[in-house]
Formats: structure tokens, sequence, C-alpha cells
């Protein structure tokens, strides 16, 4: 029960493909925990799942104790996310999305208001707040995102693909922010990605996703011990029996970034 | 209640800002009522029907309404696509209140386009016989545009992408708009016409505000709203329904 997020045997139909297959794994409070695997492995519709946004197929979820099918607004108060794709309102001010999320999750004015004034200025945005956000740049909307995913104190905090697409120097300041806030406000934060030294360098344990199942999951130094390799890269190579960026990986990275600057 | 305040007011601050629909809200029911109101106009006096500029212009009114709104209700469409309907759904907010602060703010935008055709109509020489029938025609405009909302929502649910949309515009709302009496007078009509435009809600939204404004109603005003009030439920609990049912 100690555990912050549990979850056992999940399996995650849609019509004829089996997305997420027997997936069992915990994340611990505090944890930095990753979610790595190629394109098409399952990673976001695991968090579609443990964020309510979609039913299981079977299998047991637990998120902060609750049941996300059943116990819905219980969990949603104890989250906060970013997609992976945009979710921002092009036609609002950054401020008005901030406000937006922060009535949404019930917080008064005086609460929210200084909230949102500290976290603009954790991501340097403060002097950006009164702008449409359709103005903004891709690193821009994202650094938006990620701190209105924290406006109301989660205590998970999911990322998914958070730096996807973004040149290597946004995504560096990105992961400052978080790993900052980790350890500011002792916020879980579960991440995907199918970048390899993102998960290798800020996790503090990482799951293997390929194909809808978990291959290892473990800190690293157990992951290399286990496939007794020198690095994260010939682990996962070991173990999965491909590199993460054969599947294509490449090109859909690249059409997410063509709509990301189309927008 | 604050749910529903923010997402009405969203709703409100998108139409301000967006200054094409603004603008375009005042180009179409002029349009329609300086070509069509002067065009037909001398056939119409010619054949006896009086004024046919007052006869079209609730007509307006309504089709400003009808178009307004079922466009706000598929604006879930765009939400999706751009993400942000995501955003709304994973808050810790009912469903319902959710879907009622949309539909409160659609239909806002509708009727303050809907007083805009009648302020235009009353430019171009449209006269209500009465005054204090306007509170009245008012009530008839808020229930028309929350029921075309309503009935937005309902078809943005069950569609993921805007590839529909044209089909519905096409198919739905000019069908549901040309054949609802709102530019030509419903009696004397061929017997599958005549049927067809009793099927018609917006039939009964445009014969209460003719009625409402002009006193030249087809059907009684209490059975206009009984109409307009049944269907209107009914759209909101299937919008409310099929709403709730979203799976991203
Ligand atoms: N809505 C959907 N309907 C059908 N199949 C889907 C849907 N969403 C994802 N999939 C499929 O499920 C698998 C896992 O997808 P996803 O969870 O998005 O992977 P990842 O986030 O790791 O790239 C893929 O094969 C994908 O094609
Ligand atoms: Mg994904």
């Amino acid at each position: 029960m100690s555990s912050i997020i549990s979850v056992s045997n999940l399996v995650k139909k849609y019509k004829n493909v089996i997305a997420v297959d027997d997936i069992t794994f915990t994340v611990e409070r505090g944890e930095v925990f990753a979610f790595l695997g190629p394109n098409g492995a399952g990673k976001t519709t695991t968090i579609k799942v443990l964020t309510t946004l979609l039913f299981p197929t079977s299998g047991q979820v637990a998120i902060n104790g609750y049941n996300p099918t059943t116990q819905q607004d219980l969990v949603r108060k104890s989250f906060g996310i970013v997609f992976q794709d945009p979710s921002l309102d092009d036609e609002l001010t950054a401020w008005e999305n901030l406000d937006f999320h922060g009535v949404l999750y019930g917080m008064d004015k005086a609460t929210r208001h200084k909230r949102m004034n500290d976290l603009l200025e954790i991501v340097q945005l403060s002097d950006k707040k009164k702008l449409l956000v359709k103005t903004f740049s891709g690193g821009m909307k994202r650094r938006l995102e990620i701190a209105r995913g924290l406006i109301h104190h989660p205590l998970i905090y999911f990322l998914d693909e958070p730096t996807i697409g973004l040149d290597p120097q946004t995504r560096n300041q990105i992961w400052n922010y978080i790993i900052a806030l980790n350890k500011m406000e002792g916020t879980t934060v579960f991440f995907t990605t199918h970048y390899l030294e993102e998960a290798e360098r800020y996790s503090h344990r990482l799951a293997i996703i390929d194909h809808g199942k978990i291959v290892a999951c473990g800190d690293l130094a157990y992951l290399k011990d286990l496939t007794q390799s020198e690095h994260l890269e010939e682990a996962f190579l070991k173990l999965t029996g491909h590199e993460i960026r054969e599947e294509s990986a490449g090109t859909g990275d690249n059409i997410r970034m063509r709509l990301r600057a189309r927008r | 209640m604050k749910t529903i305040y923010i997402l009405w007011i969203r709703q409100i601050i998108r139409f301000w800002r967006s200054k094409p629909r603004l603008f375009g809200s005042l180009g179409q029911p002029l349009l329609f009522l300086l070509a069509f109101g002067f065009g037909f106009g001398p056939v119409f006096a010619q054949a006896g029907r009086g004024n046919y500029l007052s006869f079209l212009a609730p007509g307006v009114i309504c089709q400003t309404i009808i178009f307004t709104s079922i466009f706000s209700g598929i604006e879930i469409i765009w939400d999706r696509q751009f993400g942000f309907l995501k955003e709304t759904l994973v808050a810790p907010v009912s469903r319902l209140s959710i879907m009622a602060g949309r539909t409160l703010g659609g239909s806002t935008v509708a009727v303050f386009q809907g007083v805009i055709a009648f302020c235009l109509s009353l430019l171009v020489g449209f006269c209500p016989v009465n005054w204090w029938t306007v509170p009245l025609a008012f009530l008839i405009m808020i229930m028309t545009s929350l029921l075309f909302t309503a009935v937005g929502t309902a078809i943005a649910s069950v569609m993921s992408d805007f590839h529909g949309f044209q089909i519905i515009m096409n198919l739905l709302v000019m069908p549901l708009y040309f054949l609802s009496g709102a530019l030509f007078p419903l009696d004397n009509l061929p017997p599958v016409m005549k049927t067809i435009t009793r099927l018609n809600p917006l039939t009964y939204c445009v014969d209460g505000l003719r009625g409402v404004l002009l006193g030249a109603g087809v059907f009684s005003l209490g059975f206009d709203l009984l109409v307009i009030f049944s269907v209107l439920m009914f759209f909101l609990f299937l919008g409310s329904y099929l709403f709730s049912k979203i799976q991203i």
C-alpha cells in the first residue's frame, strides 16, 4: 500500500490490437520512474489508462490508492499530466490557460494566482504571460504545459514524451525544471521516452517496454548487471533484440515535429 | 458552478477574439436580408402575401442561430484535434458540468449573433408588431440556440475528425434550414414537403419567432414552445450521454 502507483496484470486492447499486454510494476513515492520503449510500444496507452482517459481491458491499477475506473475524481486530483501532443488552447493567453486549469481543479483565486506566478517564474515565461499561446514556439508551449500540470500541487506527475521534437538545449532546460520540482516538492515523476539517454540520466528506476510487454524493470545498475552490459543501449538491445530507433521511430518523430511546427 | 462558468467564459473569449467570425456573423444575415428580402419582395407582394422582408426576418434570425450553435457544438472536434479536450477530461470535474459550460457558452454566442441579426433586420426595415413581445422572442432564441448546440455536441461526440464535418453541414444543416419555412410560407406545400417541414424542429423555432414578432405563426405559440422544449430536452440528454462516453 506504500507504492503510489501500482499496476498488476494490466491489459488494454483496442479493437484488434493488444496495445498493453499484461504488465505489472510499481512506482514509489518521490521516485522518478521512466517508461522506455520505441514508438508503438504502448507507453501512451498505459498513461491513458493510469490517468482515467481509457478503461483497462483487464488487470488492476491503483493510483495513490484509488481505482481509476471507479474513483475517477480522487485519481484525477492526485496527478498532473503533460500529454504527448500539445493540449493548450492557442486562442487564450498563457495566463488564461493556467487560470483555466486552476479553476477546474477548484483552487481559489489568491492561491492559484500565487502558484501560477511562481511556476511561470520557474519555467521563465513570466514576461510572456499576457501573450496568446499561438504566438509561442514549441519549446515555450512545452514549458507552459509543464507549469500548468503542476498548478494544483499533484502528488504524481505524468509526462508522456515531454521533450519529443525539441532541440537539445530546450530538452536540457525542461529536464532541469522537472528534476528541480521533483527535489523541491517531492513530486513522484512518471515519464515515458524513447530517448535512451533521458531514461539513463534522469530516472531512478526504469521499465523497458516493447510490443506492449515490460521486458525488464529496475534501476540502471540492475539492468546492466542483468544483461552483462556496459551501457543502457547495449542492455536494451540484448533485452529486446533490436535497437530502439529501428522501427520507424525517426519518421514518427519527424511527422510530429512538422505538426508541431505548423501550430 | 465554477467549472461551468470558466468553460462558458472561454467560449465567449474565443468568439470575441476571432474577428472573422465576428464580422462573418454580420455579413451572412445582411446578405440574406438584402438579397432575398428585396429580391423576392415584389413577387411575394404580388402574390398578395404582404411584406416579404418582415416574413423573412425571423427566418434569418433563426438561420444565424442554428448555424452558430451547431458550429459551437462541433467545436469539440477542434478541441479534440488540438488536444485541449484532454485537458478538461482529466480534470476532477463531472462530464456533465463540462457539457453544461460548453453548451451555455455556445448558446450565448449564438443568441448574441441572433440579436445582431435582429438589429440588422430592424435597420433594413423590419418592425415587430408589438415591442412587448420581444422578450418572448428572446426566449425562443435562447431555446433554439441551446437545442442546436446540443445537437452539435451530440454529433461532435461521435465524430473523431473533421472529415464528417462538411457532410453534416451539407446533409443536415442546410436541409434543416431550407425545409423549415424560414424562406417560404408553409401553407399550400405538396404533401411530402409538408410532412418533412412538420418533422423538422427548426420549423417550430421559426414559426414561434414569426408568431411572436409578427403574429403570423401557423401553429399556436404554446404548441411551438412545447415542441421546441421536448426536442431540446431530448438532445440535451443525448448530447450529455454521448459526451460522457467520449474516449480519447
Ligand atoms: N485509438 C487507438 N485505436 C487502435 N489502436 C491504437 C490506438 N491508439 C494506439 N493504438 C495502437 O496501440 C499500440 C500502442 O500505441 P501507443 O500506446 O500510442 O504507443 P507509444 O506511446 O509507446 O508510442 C500501437 O500499435 C498503436 O498503433
Ligand atoms: Mg506515445
